[in-house]
């Protein structure tokens, strides 16, 4: 579907139609008070040339690949994206493409928006995806209050382990409501301490994320079982789907409802987003799900199509009676991830969750034998902990300034990690890069 | 849709304004959607209904009902417990179109106060308000 706006000419042939002499008038049924009259706090406008000197001053002061050496996920994951996939989305029927209301003309958004369901849910092992929602923090804070619309009970265990800015926003989300949050501890080996679930009556969802924030593991189907044992619904998230090319996909462990950042699926870190939050629970759910939903039906004459479906969850017809206020979906960086799970394919994606994860066992190995403790021994994908000895912040700053940046400080997250890193190596990465490494942080 | 003389409005049932009816047997009563209602709705597909031993006042609301072209709310035409539900519904929710006064009958409540059963219309004030509407 095409976007153009409109012309001078045009806005006044259509004041015109209505009756109306300018866009003051067409507004005049807003009530006084809730018209804005003063001037908008704004800096002047930029010709573009200076605009681009603004935005090159700015990116100049992060350090991001290529220019720099990043050892670092934490939630935004370096990955190569195949040239068909940005080829493909700057196409204009999708950079262009609007919430697709009307079958009769968004057929090709439309089967776009199915194919990248039908790739979600098999990537993740469910029986239904929507067409995404945000990102991957409001992926989980709409999963948490869906499974508190359908258990009927308002309290959720969130791992502490889950990313600390996903478990923000669900606080955020879930401040006004009363709903009660209760973090779960870490054990001593990177897993999450279920135990004070026990104590709970009311608990509608048990949250983790796997691999955690900390890249280790999670026993998915152990807890699983512990949270239905609660009467809890259970609840995965991710920040790294690529993992799911290698280890065992929450579908396959008991999750009731997946959900988490696609990013990693062909979209670009952007210096932190847009992000695409993947959303999918098993089928028994989907009326209790958030956010659009495309499927497949047959036409008048009897040929394949493609429509919204189940839109009664949906704020635009239950109003505040929606399954949540999400009303959109997160279109092209959906179509984004389906292109690049298409473009790379299933085989493609096993073999480069493997790489990712046999580069970062190489790097952990390398500091293991030079010396450093790596802090958990729960298996890991492409993250990992490492202790580094006091003082090392003088040698994380000698990195930066030869461009490399090795690792995330754990320190400002979990305070009674000191010290502790969290490395990331994906298919980016080259054994150059992390011998170098290796070599640094020991001299 | 149908005309106000094709409705069925049987008389053993009382009638609330949101178009429940409410059938006294015995020690419990049952609750569903009027045949105008039902036809106003069009097709059903989906019915929502509460959790048994929850109590709700008279008016609030109970349930959902989607059909086809419309999402509407269910509203307690008496307050009291909830008893039962019609678990059939899950499975066959097209059952209120083909049956509203028979298999597709929504819960079954313990009513709090007979005065407000009473208080319900019969099925002539009923027919006449329905007049009122078309």
């Amino acid at each position: 579907m095409r976007y153009l706006p409109h012309t001078d000419e045009e806005i006044a042939s259509m004041l015109q139609a209505v009756g109306k002499n300018n866009l003051g008038e067409l507004f005049s049924t807003v009530p006084e008070d809730c018209r804005y009259t003063g001037t908008l706090n704004l800096p002047e406008p930029l010709t573009e040339w200076e605009l681009n000197d603004l935005m090159g001053a700015l990116s100049g002061t992060m350090a991001a690949s290529p220019e720099y050496t990043v050892f670092v996920g934490a939630g935004s994951y370096e990955h190569y994206i195949p040239e068909s996939v940005s080829y493909l989305l700057s196409r204009s029927e999708f950079v262009t493409s609007y919430t697709p209301y009307q079958a009769e003309m968004s057929q090709g958004t439309l089967q776009a928006i199915y194919e990248y369901q039908t790739l979600a849910a098999r990537l993740l092992g469910m029986e239904v995806a929507n067409a995404s929602l945000y990102d991957g923090a409001s992926a989980l804070a709409e999963a948490l209050l869906m499974a508190i619309r359908i258990t009927r009970k308002n309290a959720v265990g969130i791992s502490s382990l889950v990313h600390p800015h996903y478990r923000r926003v669900v606080q955020t989300y879930f401040e006004p409501t009363g709903h009660q949050v209760l973090e779960l501890p870490r054990l001593e080996n990177g897993g999450t301490d279920l135990s004070p679930i026990h104590g709970i009556d009311n608990l509608a969802a048990v949250a983790v994320q796997s691999p955690n924030f900390l890249g280790c593991i999670e026993d998915l189907r152990v807890i699983g079982e512990r949270a239905h044992d609660k009467g809890a619904l259970f609840v995965t998230c991710f920040t790294e789907p690529l993992a799911y090319g290698l280890i065992k996909n929450p579908g396959g462990q008991g999750a009731d409802i997946a959900c988490g950042e696609g990013q990693s699926l062909g979209i670009p870190q952007s210096f932190g987003g847009p992000g695409l939050g993947m959303f999918a629970s098993k089928m028994e759910y989907v009326r209790s799900m958030p956010g659009r939903l495309v499927g497949q039906t047959k036409d008048l004459e009897g040929k394949r199509g493609f429509v919204l479906t189940l839109a009664t969850r949906e704020q635009h017809i239950r109003r505040d009676k929606a399954t949540s206020n999400i009303c959109t979906n997160n279109s092209l960086c959906a179509l984004a991830a389906a292109m690049y799970m298409a473009s790379v394919g299933g085989t493609g994606i096993r073999e480069l969750a493997s790489l990712n994860h046999d580069k970062s066992e190489y790097l952990k190995q390398e500091l293991q034998k030079a010396g450093f403790k790596i802090a958990f021994t729960t298996p890991t994908f492409n993250e990992f902990v490492v202790e580094f000895p006091r003082g090392f912040d003088v040698t994380y700053q000698r990195l930066l300034e030869k461009k490399t940046v090795a690792g995330l400080s754990l320190a400002p997250f979990y305070p009674d990690l000191a010290n502790h890193y969290l490395l990331c190596v994906t298919e980016t990465r080259s054994k150059e890069d992390m011998d170098a490494l290796v070599r640094e942080v020991t001299s | 849709m149908k005309e106000i003389g094709e409705l069925q409005l049987p008389d053993d049932v009382r009638y609330a304004e949101d178009h429940e009816w409410v059938r006294s047997e015995g020690e419990k009563t049952r609750v569903g959607i009027s045949d105008y209602a039902q036809d106003q709705l069009g097709d059903i597909v989906y019915v929502e209904l509460p959790q048994v031993g929850v109590t709700f006042d008279k008016g609030e609301e109970f349930g959902t009902v989607e059909s086809v072209k419309a999402v509407a709310e269910f509203y307690m035409p008496i307050g009291g417990e909830i008893l039962g539900v019609n678990t059939a519904l899950e499975k066959s929710p097209e059952l209120v179109n083909k049956s509203p006064y028979g298999d597709g009958w929504l819960i079954e409540v313990k009513p709090a106060d007979s005065a407000e059963l009473d208080a319900l219309m019969t099925r002539d004030v009923y027919l006449e308000t329905l007049k009122g509407i078309e």
